[in-house]
Parts: structure tokens; C-alpha cells; sequence
């Protein structure tokens, strides 16, 4: 790729990742906002996690993996049930790893 | 007050500031964040090095854009010989979700002065935000721990995706392995934490099972959106019925 159209399309990545991220901080952090509107807000957490977690485990090169030999789809109960168990971040992780690993191991 | 005097009450305020508890308990926080970006990072600097991308080049879109998986989209299509105005336009569209986020920790981060925001935004990433949402109550300098948190998780990405870059001439690593399921693992503990009422779990479930839905039928990245928003109008919906 020729240096200026790398500069032109870095330049352009960066002002469209940069606006969704700064204009609704700046607009929307010094003003009273309306009940519906926050509670909508307060489901996005959960949701977008929901929307990030299901793909990464359920799908393999663009199409459903459901089977045995997916290792992160097996490995997903376990560490949900020790996400569930101790609400930390780093056991989970450390454990999620070592599920993983063991699983891959066995099949 | 004498120009030394000025100069050492300076640099006290600076250590109050890096000595706060809160810009600490971010930069803490960010090491799981961190370990979840050096597989993804490193994948992104080795691609776009095989893809014809000088290891400068690639670092520096990580400099300046800080979006993983805009980035990766970036590659494929530079990859594939799409035009710039079009990977610009795909950029937005992987991004737009950011709106959300953003919106969304607009609720913590309040009546700041307004300079503040575009350090703040540009920090905000799924993986930031996911974490600030489940710690940001406890803290009293909101702003500073989301500072300490994205800065230190943007150092993370800086780092793995030049380390990526600058060693793919020497040593070819192939697949991440266990690393890839770092990521999983954080989503699935950052939900159980965010998760805190009956609706939330529909929210989830529904927004999981929309997400997988879109991705087997609409091209491009815009599963993540799609179901985020829907599922977020859903909850409203139920908890106006109970």
C-alpha cells in the first residue's frame, strides 16, 4: 500500500472511531437524562457481552460449531459456573485457561 | 511563590495524582485486559506484516485507532484491494458500537469539565468498558480509574500488536491456543458480575442468541450492534411489565 493512501486511511479510521466514541461522553455527561433512556442504557452492559460472548464461542470461520471438539463451547460451562462462584476476574481467567487447556487435552 | 517552590508543589500534585487509589485500582484491573489482548494483538501485527504492512506502519495503526477488531478488518481488506473511502466506511459501521458504550458510561462519568471526554472516549473499548461498568460504583475518582484502566489496556495493545509486528520476520508463532479462550472468559465474568436482576438474564440470553443470529446472516460486523440494541429495548420492555 502507498504511504499516502495508508495516511489517508489511517487519518479516516481514526475521526470515525474517535467521534461514537467521545460525542455521547461529552453530550451526554453533563445532562439529566430521561427515566426510559437510562434504563435502556442500564441493559447495554449485559447485552453487549451477551452479543460478544455467543459468536466467540459458537461459531467457527463464519458458520455454527457445535460439537464436542469445540473446547471453548465446552469449556464455557465450568467457567461459568466458577465466574458465578467467585466474581473475579483474574480467578476466572486463570481458571477458564486451565479448563481449556485440560479439555483440550482430552479430546 | 518563587519559581522552585512552583516547580515542587508541581511535581507534589503530579505524585498525588499518580499515588491515587483509584488511578491504581485501574492500571490493576487493566492486567487481565492486557493478557486478553496479547494473543489478538500479536494475531493482528503477524497478519498485517504477512499482508504486506511495514512493522512501523502496523504499530502505528494501533497508535492511532486502537479498534482490535476494526483494525483486523482493516487488513483483510487492504488484503483483498478495497478501495480507502471503503474500509473507512466499514471502520465506522465495526465501531458504531462504541456509541452504546460510550453512552452508556456516560452515566458514571459525569459533570466533568468537558476537555476531559476525548481522553476518556478514546479509551473506550469493549473490554474497557466492560470492567468500568462492573467496578466503577466503588470508586471515587471515576474518571481516574477509567483513565488508569484504558490507559494501561492501551498500552497493552500498543505493545502486543508491535510485538506481533516486529517478530514476525523471526519467529512464526501459528495459533494462539489457550490464549484465544482469555477473552471468552473475561465476557463470561464480566456478564455473571453485571448481571443483577431476572430481566438482565433475558437481556442476555436473547441478546446472545440475536447476536449468533445476525452473524450467520448479515454480512459484515453488524451482529454486535443489532442484537445489543434490540435486546436493550426488550429489557425496557419487561421491566415496564413487572
Amino acid at each position: 500500500m502507498e504511504m499516502i493512501n495508508f495516511i489517508i486511511m489511517i487519518a479516516g479510521m481514526v475521526v470515525v472511531t474517535f467521534i461514537p466514541r467521545v460525542l455521547p461522553l461529552s453530550l451526554l455527561g453533563n445532562r439529566e437524562l430521561p427515566e426510559k433512556v437510562v434504563l435502556w442504557l442500564s441493559f447495554i452492559p449485559a447485552a453487549v457481552l451477551a452479543a460478544l460472548l455467543a459468536p466467540s464461542i459458537l461459531l467457527k470461520e463464519g458458520s455454527l460449531y457445535l460439537s464436542l471438539e469445540n473446547t471453548a463451547l465446552i469449556a464455557f460451562f465450568p467457567t461459568l459456573f466458577l465466574a458465578y462462584k467467585t466474581k473475579n476476574i483474574f480467578y476466572t481467567v486463570s481458571g477458564g485457561l486451565i479448563f481449556y487447556l485440560g479439555l483440550s487435552l482430552i479430546f | 511563590m518563587s519559581q522552585q517552590e512552583e516547580r515542587i508543589s508541581y511535581k507534589k500534585k503530579m505524585e498525588a495524582k499518580l499515588n491515587d487509589s483509584s488511578l491504581k485500582a485501574g492500571v490493576k484491573d487493566a492486567v487481565p485486559i492486557i493478557l486478553g489482548y496479547l494473543p489478538i494483538g500479536i494475531a493482528y501485527g503477524m497478519l498485517a506484516v504477512n499482508k504486506g504492512l511495514s512493522p512501523l506502519q502496523t504499530t502505528a495503526m494501533s497508535i492511532f485507532v486502537f479498534a482490535g477488531s476494526a483494525q483486523l478488518v482493516a487488513i483483510e481488506m487492504i488484503t483483498a484491494g478495497a478501495a480507502v473511502a471503503a474500509i473507512i466506511a466499514m471502520t465506522f459501521l465495526v465501531n458504531l458500537r462504541h456509541l452504546l458504550l460510550s453512552a452508556s458510561l456516560s452515566l458514571h462519568l459525569r459533570n466533568l469539565p468537558l476537555y476531559y471526554y476525548p481522553f476518556l472516549g478514546f479509551l473506550v473499548t469493549d473490554e474497557s468498558f466492560a470492567v468500568a461498568m462492573s467496578k466503577l460504583e466503588s470508586k471515587k475518582k471515576k474518571q481516574r480509574y477509567f483513565f488508569g484502566l484504558g490507559f494501561t489496556a492501551y498500552l497493552g495493545w500498543v505493545f502486543s500488536s508491535a510485538a506481533g509486528a516486529f517478530l514476525t520476520e523471526f519467529i512464526n508463532f501459528g495459533s494462539g491456543g489457550a490464549l484465544d479462550f482469555v477473552l471468552p472468559a473475561m465476557f463470561i465474568v464480566l456478564l455473571v458480575m453485571q448481571i443483577s436482576s431476572r430481566s438482565e438474564i433475558i437481556v442476555a440470553v436473547f441478546s446472545g442468541l440475536l447476536s449468533l443470529f445476525f452473524a450467520l446472516t448479515v454480512e459484515g460486523s453488524w451482529n454486535i450492534i443489532l442484537a445489543t440494541v434490540l435486546a436493550a429495548f426488550l429489557g425496557v420492555y419487561i421491566s415496564g411489565n413487572d
